[in-house]
C-alpha cells in the first residue's frame, strides 16, 4: 500500500524534524527580515554614494570610499576614543563595585527582598530617565550633588559639569554605573551561590585564610559568571547612546560624543546614508568581533574550571 | 569588623545609593517650580500635584503612554507567540541545524542598533509605515525577538522531558502535549519573559526616535528626552513623566522579582 | 497482552555514540523481562525505542505481529512508569490517572470508574484530589504505577522505577511488583542496574554491555551458567572471584586448550585447616554480615598473591593476619577462555 510506504519512510525522527522547523519558522524568518536583511542592506548601502540632501548626485557605486573617508575622519576617531574611554571607564567600575557587593550580599541573609528592590528599580528605568535624573542631580549650581559636596566641604565652590569637556564625563560615568552596577552584582551573586559551600569547609579544614580562599576557591570557580558579566557589559557600553544623547547630547561641543550617536547624526541628522552606513559597519564589526573574542574565551574558561 | 557586618554595611550602602536618586526624583516631581532652583533640602517642605497636572492638562502626556503601551505590549505579545514556539523546538525537538540556529539567534542578540537603523529607516519609509504603531513594532522585533528565545530557551530547558514523555506514552500527539503539559507548566517562565520584553520594549529609545515623526506617536522615552524647551527646562515636569513612566515597569519588576533574576542570571550561571 | 520483538535493532547518535548494535530481544506475552547492566550498556536506550521515544537507526521494533518502528509513542498502546515517575505536576492524582484514557478519548463515566477501580487496590482513594507534590515517595510511585496500569496497555515497561525509594520500600515494592505481574499477566519489560533486583523479579533477564546482549535467560540460569566473565562477574553478590595462571592447574584447569580463567562465587568456597587445602591464604579484613561473614584473603602464605573473598559461616571467626586453607566445590567451578571471556562447558 503506498500510503503505508510513505509513512514508513516518514520516521518519527523527520517528523520531529519537520515539526520544528514548522514552529521554529516564524520566528526565523521573522529574525531573517528584520535583522539579517537590513545588516546586508548597510553593507550594501556603505559601499554607494547616497546622500538624501543631494539626491543628484546619484547613487553610484564608490566601493571603500566610505571607509577611506571614515579612516581620514578626525570626529570619527574622536568618537571612537569616547566610546573605548566610558567602556573601560564604566565596565571597570561596575565589575569592581559588583564583584564587592556580590561577595557581601552573599553572607548577609537579612533583609533580600530589600536588596532585590534596589537592584532592580535602576535596571528596570528606562536609560533616558535615568540620564535626565543624573543630569537634574548635578545641573546647574542648585542641584543636589553641588549642594551636598559644598555642604560636605569637598569643594569650595560648585562647578559646573554640563560645560566643561573633562569633567562632563564624570556625570555621564556615574549615571551608568548607577544604572547598571546593580545587575551586575546580581549576576555575580547567582555565580556565587552556585559555589558549593562545603568547597568553602574543605578550604577551612585545610587551613586557608579568608584571602587564600577568595583566591583559590571564589575566583576561578566566578569565573564563568564574571566573564558572563564583562560581555554583556563591553558590548552594552559600547552601543551607548541613549544616555548621551539625552545627558549631553554629545557636548559640550563633541566633547562626549560616542560612536554611535556620531554615526546616528550622520544618518539621520545629516543623512548621509552612504557614510553613516559605513560607519554603522564598523561599528557592527567591532562588536562582532568582541562578542566573538569573548566567546572564545569564555569557552577557554568554562573548560578549565571544570577541570 | 566581621564578615557578617562589612556585609550589612555594603547592603546599606547599596540601598542608599540606588535609593536616594529615586528618592531625590519623586519628592522633586512633587516641589513647587519655583523652590526646584533654589538651596535643595533633603526633606521637603511643600509638596504640590502641580507638575503631574501639567503633565496630563498642558502635554496631553497620555498619548505617549497609550503609544507605549499599544507598542510594547504588541510587540511583547507577538514575540512571546511566535518566539515561544520557536524556542520550544529548539529546547526540546531533536533536528538538524539547531545549534547554528541557537549560534544566529544568539548573534543577532548583540547587534547593536544602530546598525541597523538606516536601512529600516529606507525600508519603513518605502512601506510608508514611518510614524506609525507597525513602523515600531517591526524593528522592535530585531532585538525583541532573539531576547525572547533565547530566554524561553532556558525556561523550557529547565521543564523535564520525562513529563512530556509520559505524555506521548499515555497517548497524547506532539501538539497536545505542548497545550496541556507544557503550557501550563511554562506559564511562569512566560510570564517573567514577557515582562523581561516589555521592559526592553517600554524603555527603547534610538528606534522610536529615528522612526517617529511627531508626538501622536511618540513613545514615552522619546516624549521626555524631548520636553526641554528652547530656553529653558521644565525639570518639574520631566521628573513627574520620569515617575509615571517608570512606576509600571517598577511595579511589573517588583511583582515578580524572583522569577525575573531567575530569568537574567540564568544564562551567566549555566555559563 | 503482547510480546515485543526487537530485531537487529541498532542506536547510533550523531555525536557517535553506539547505544546498541544488532541487538535481538524477544519478549513473550506475559513474560517479565528485566534488562540488566552497568549504567551506559544501552539497557535504557532499549527501553526507550520500545517506548518510541527514540528510533533506531537500523533494525525492527516489534509489539505483537506489527511493526511499529516508525510509529510515535501515543500509537504504540504502551505504558510506561519513569524513574522520576514523571507525574504531571499541575494535575491532582485524579486527573493523572485520567489522562492516558482522556487522550485515547475514553467516555467521562467510564473514565471515572476506571480511576476509581485503579486506585482502590493501591490504596490511593484518599489522595485522588491531592497534587503530587503533597505526596511521600511511595504514594507518588504508586501514582505511577496507576497511571500506567489504568489503560491495560499492551506492554508495561518500567525505567528503573525503584531507584528512588528507600531500602525497606524498595523491597516492599518489589514483591508488590512480582503479584502484579501474576495477577494481570502483563508483558513487562523493566530496566535496571540492580542485579538483585533483576534475579529477583524477571521471569527471564537480558544481561547488556557495552550495546550488546551478553546473555539471555532465566534467572537461575544466569547466575547457575553465566556466559561469560562479564556476566559471571556482573551477576552475584559479593561478585565472583577470577584465577588466572598456575593457580588453575591446581583445580584441573588444561593449559592446553589455550589460556583460560576460573571463576568460582565466594559462596562456592569453605575454609579449611591449611594443610591438605586446595589453596593457602592468608586473612586480610572480615567483615560481619549478621547471618555470615564476609572474609577477605589474599593467597599465598605470605599473604603477597591476589585477592579473594570468601562467604563463612558467622562462627568460627578466622583471627586477621591467620593462614588458612581454601577448598572449592568442585561441582560449582566456572571456566572461560581468557581470551573471548565466553564461557568453556
Amino acid at each position: 500500500m503506498p500510503g503505508g510506504e510513505r509513512r514508513r519512510a516518514a520516521s518519527a525522527e523527520a517528523r520531529e524534524a519537520r515539526l520544528a522547523w514548522c514552529l521554529a519558522a516564524p520566528a526565523i524568518a521573522t529574525i531573517l527580515l528584520v535583522a539579517l536583511f537590513p545588516l546586508g542592506w548597510t553593507v550594501w548601502e556603505s559601499m554607494h554614494l547616497h546622500d538624501l540632501r543631494m539626491p543628484w548626485l546619484g547613487r553610484s557605486f564608490i566601493g571603500a570610499d566610505n571607509y577611506v573617508e571614515a579612516v581620514r575622519d578626525a570626529r570619527f576617531r574622536q568618537a571612537l576614543g569616547h566610546t573605548l574611554l566610558f567602556t573601560v571607564a564604566t565596565v571597570t567600575i561596575e565589575l569592581g563595585l559588583g564583584c564587592t557587593l556580590a561577595l557581601a550580599m552573599n553572607r548577609a541573609f537579612r533583609g533580600r527582598a530589600l536588596v532585590r528592590a534596589a537592584v532592580l528599580v535602576p535596571w528596570a528605568i528606562p536609560t533616558v530617565v535615568s540620564a535626565l535624573l543624573w543630569r537634574f542631580i548635578f545641573e546647574g549650581r542648585a542641584g543636589i550633588a553641588n549642594a551636598l559636596m559644598v555642604d560636605v566641604g569637598l569643594v569650595r565652590e560648585a562647578p559646573v559639569w554640563f560645560i566643561r569637556s573633562g569633567l562632563v564625563w564624570i556625570p555621564v560615568v556615574l549615571a551608568d554605573v548607577w544604572k547598571t552596577t546593580p545587575f551586575v552584582a546580581l549576576l555575580l551573586l547567582a555565580g556565587l551561590q552556585n559555589i558549593d559551600a562545603s568547597l568553602y569547609e574543605a578550604a577551612r579544614i585545610d587551613g586557608a585564610s579568608a584571602w587564600r580562599q577568595f583566591r583559590h576557591v571564589t575566583l576561578p570557580l566566578l569565573r564563568p559568571a564574571i566573564l558572563v558579566a564583562l560581555i554583556f557589559r563591553t558590548l552594552d557600553a559600547f552601543r551607548v547612546f541613549d544616555l548621551v544623547y539625552v545627558m549631553t547630547g554629545g557636548g559640550p561641543g563633541t566633547s562626549t560624543e560616542p560612536i554611535a550617536l556620531y554615526t546616528f547624526n550622520t544618518l539621520l541628522q545629516n543623512l548621509r546614508f552612504g557614510y553613516g552606513s559605513a560607519l554603522s559597519v564598523i561599528v557592527f564589526a567591532v562588536v562582532f568581533g568582541l562578542a566573538l573574542g569573548y566567546i572564545r574565551f569564555l569557552g577557554a574558561g568554562l573548560t578549565e574550571t571544570r577541570g | 569588623m566581621s564578615r557578617a557586618r562589612w556585609g550589612t554595611v555594603a547592603i546599606v550602602l547599596l540601598v542608599l545609593g540606588s535609593g536616594f536618586p529615586l528618592y531625590w526624583a519623586i519628592v522633586s516631581s512633587f516641589t513647587p517650580e519655583a523652590r526646584l532652583y533654589g538651596t535643595p533640602s533633603l526633606i521637603p517642605r511643600v509638596l504640590v500635584l502641580d507638575h503631574y497636572r501639567a503633565l496630563f492638562t498642558q502635554r496631553e502626556f497620555w498619548v505617549p503612554i497609550r503609544n507605549s503601551l499599544i507598542v510594547a505590549g504588541s510587540t511583547t505579545g507577538f514575540c512571546v507567540l511566535v518566539g515561544g514556539l520557536c524556542a520550544y523546538a529548539l529546547a526540546r525537538l531533536r533536528f538538524r541545524g539547531k545549534a547554528p540556529l541557537l549560534g544566529l539567534i544568539l548573534a543577532v542578540s548583540v547587534f547593536p542598533q544602530i546598525s541597523v537603523v538606516s536601512p529600516l529607516y529606507l525600508l519603513l519609509r518605502r512601506l510608508h509605515l514611518i510614524n506609525t504603531y507597525p513602523g515600531l513594532i517591526l524593528p522592535y522585533l530585531t532585538f525583541a525577538m532573539p531576547l525572547t528565545v533565547w530566554l524561553l530557551v532556558g525556561f523550557f530547558r529547565q521543564l523535564p522531558a520525562e513529563l512530556e514523555e509520559a505524555a506521548m506514552v499515555d497517548g497524547a500527539s506532539r501538539l497536545r502535549t505542548i497545550r496541556e503539559i507544557v503550557w501550563p507548566l511554562a506559564i511562569p517562565g512566560l510570564a517573567a519573559t514577557a515582562i523581561l520584553t516589555f521592559v526592553y520594549s517600554w524603555n527603547e529609545f534610538l528606534f522610536a526616535l529615528s522612526f517617529t515623526l511627531g508626538p501622536e506617536r511618540q513613545t514615552v522615552p522619546v516624549a521626555i528626552a524631548l520636553f526641554r524647551g528652547q530656553y529653558q527646562v521644565p525639570w518639574g515636569q520631566i521628573l513627574a513623566a520620569a515617575v509615571v513612566a517608570t512606576a509600571p515597569v517598577a511595579l511589573l519588576v517588583l511583582a515578580f522579582q524572583r522569577r525575573i533574576v531567575q530569568g537574567l542570571t540564568a544564562g551567566a550561571v549555566k555559563g | 497482552m503482547a510480546s515485543v520483538r526487537l530485531d537487529g535493532v541498532e542506536k547510533v547518535y550523531p555525536n557517535g555514540h553506539v547505544a546498541a548494535r544488532g541487538l535481538d530481544i524477544d519478549v513473550a506475552d506475559g513474560e517479565f523481562m528485566v534488562l540488566v547492566g552497568p549504567s551506559g550498556c544501552g539497557k535504557s536506550t532499549a527501553l526507550r525505542m520500545i517506548a518510541g521515544l527514540e528510533t533506531p537507526t537500523a533494525g525492527r521494533v516489534l509489539i505483537g505481529d506489527r511493526d511499529v518502528t516508525a510509529l510515535p509513542p501515543q500509537e504504540r498502546d504502551i505504558a510506561m512508569v519513569f524513574q522520576s515517575y514523571a507525574l504531571y505536576p499541575h494535575m491532582t492524582v485524579r486527573e493523572n490517572l485520567a489522562f492516558g484514557l482522556r487522550m485515547r478519548g475514553a467516555a467521562r463515566p467510564a473514565i471515572a470508574e476506571r480511576v476509581e477501580a485503579v486506585a482502590r487496590p493501591l490504596g490511593l482513594d484518599a489522595v485522588l484530589d491531592r497534587k503530587p507534590g503533597q505526596l511521600s515517595g511511595g504514594q507518588r510511585q504508586r501514582v505511577a504505577l496507576g497511571r500506567a496500569m489504568v489503560r491495560d496497555p499492551k506492554v508495561f515497561l518500567f525505567d528503573e522505577p525503584l531507584s528512588n525509594l528507600d531500602a525497606k520500600l524498595r523491597v516492599e515494592t518489589r514483591a508488590e511488583l512480582a503479584r502484579l505481574h501474576r495477577r494481570l499477566r502483563a508483558t513487562i519489560v523493566y530496566v535496571t542496574h540492580d542485579q538483585e533486583e533483576a534475579l529477583t523479579l524477571g521471569s527471564r533477564v537480558t544481561v547488556m554491555r557495552d550495546g550488546v546482549v551478553e546473555q539471555v535467560g532465566p534467572p537461575m540460569e544466569v547466575y547457575r551458567r553465566p556466559a561469560s566473565v562479564f556476566v559471571a562477574g556482573f551477576v552475584g553478590s559479593p561478585a565472583m572471584n577470577f584465577l588466572q595462571g598456575d593457580l588453575v592447574a591446581v583445580f584441573g584447569g588444561d593449559a592446553q586448550r589455550g589460556p583460560v580463567t576460573l571463576g568460582i562465587r565466594p559462596h562456592d568456597l569453605v575454609l579449611t585447616p591449611a594443610d591438605n587445602a586446595d589453596l593457602i591464604a592468608r586473612v586480610d579484613v572480615v567483615e560481619p554480615r549478621g547471618s555470615e561473614l564476609l572474609v577477605h584473603l589474599r593467597l599465598g602464605a605470605d599473604g603477597q598473591g591476589q585477592e579473594i573473598r570468601v562467604v563463612a559461616p558467622p562462627e568460627p571467626m578466622p583471627p586477621v593476619d591467620s593462614v588458612v586453607g581454601l577448598h572449592a566445590d568442585r561441582q560449582r567451578l566456572h571456566w572461560f577462555d581468557t581470551t573471548t571471556g565466553k564461557r568453556i562447558e
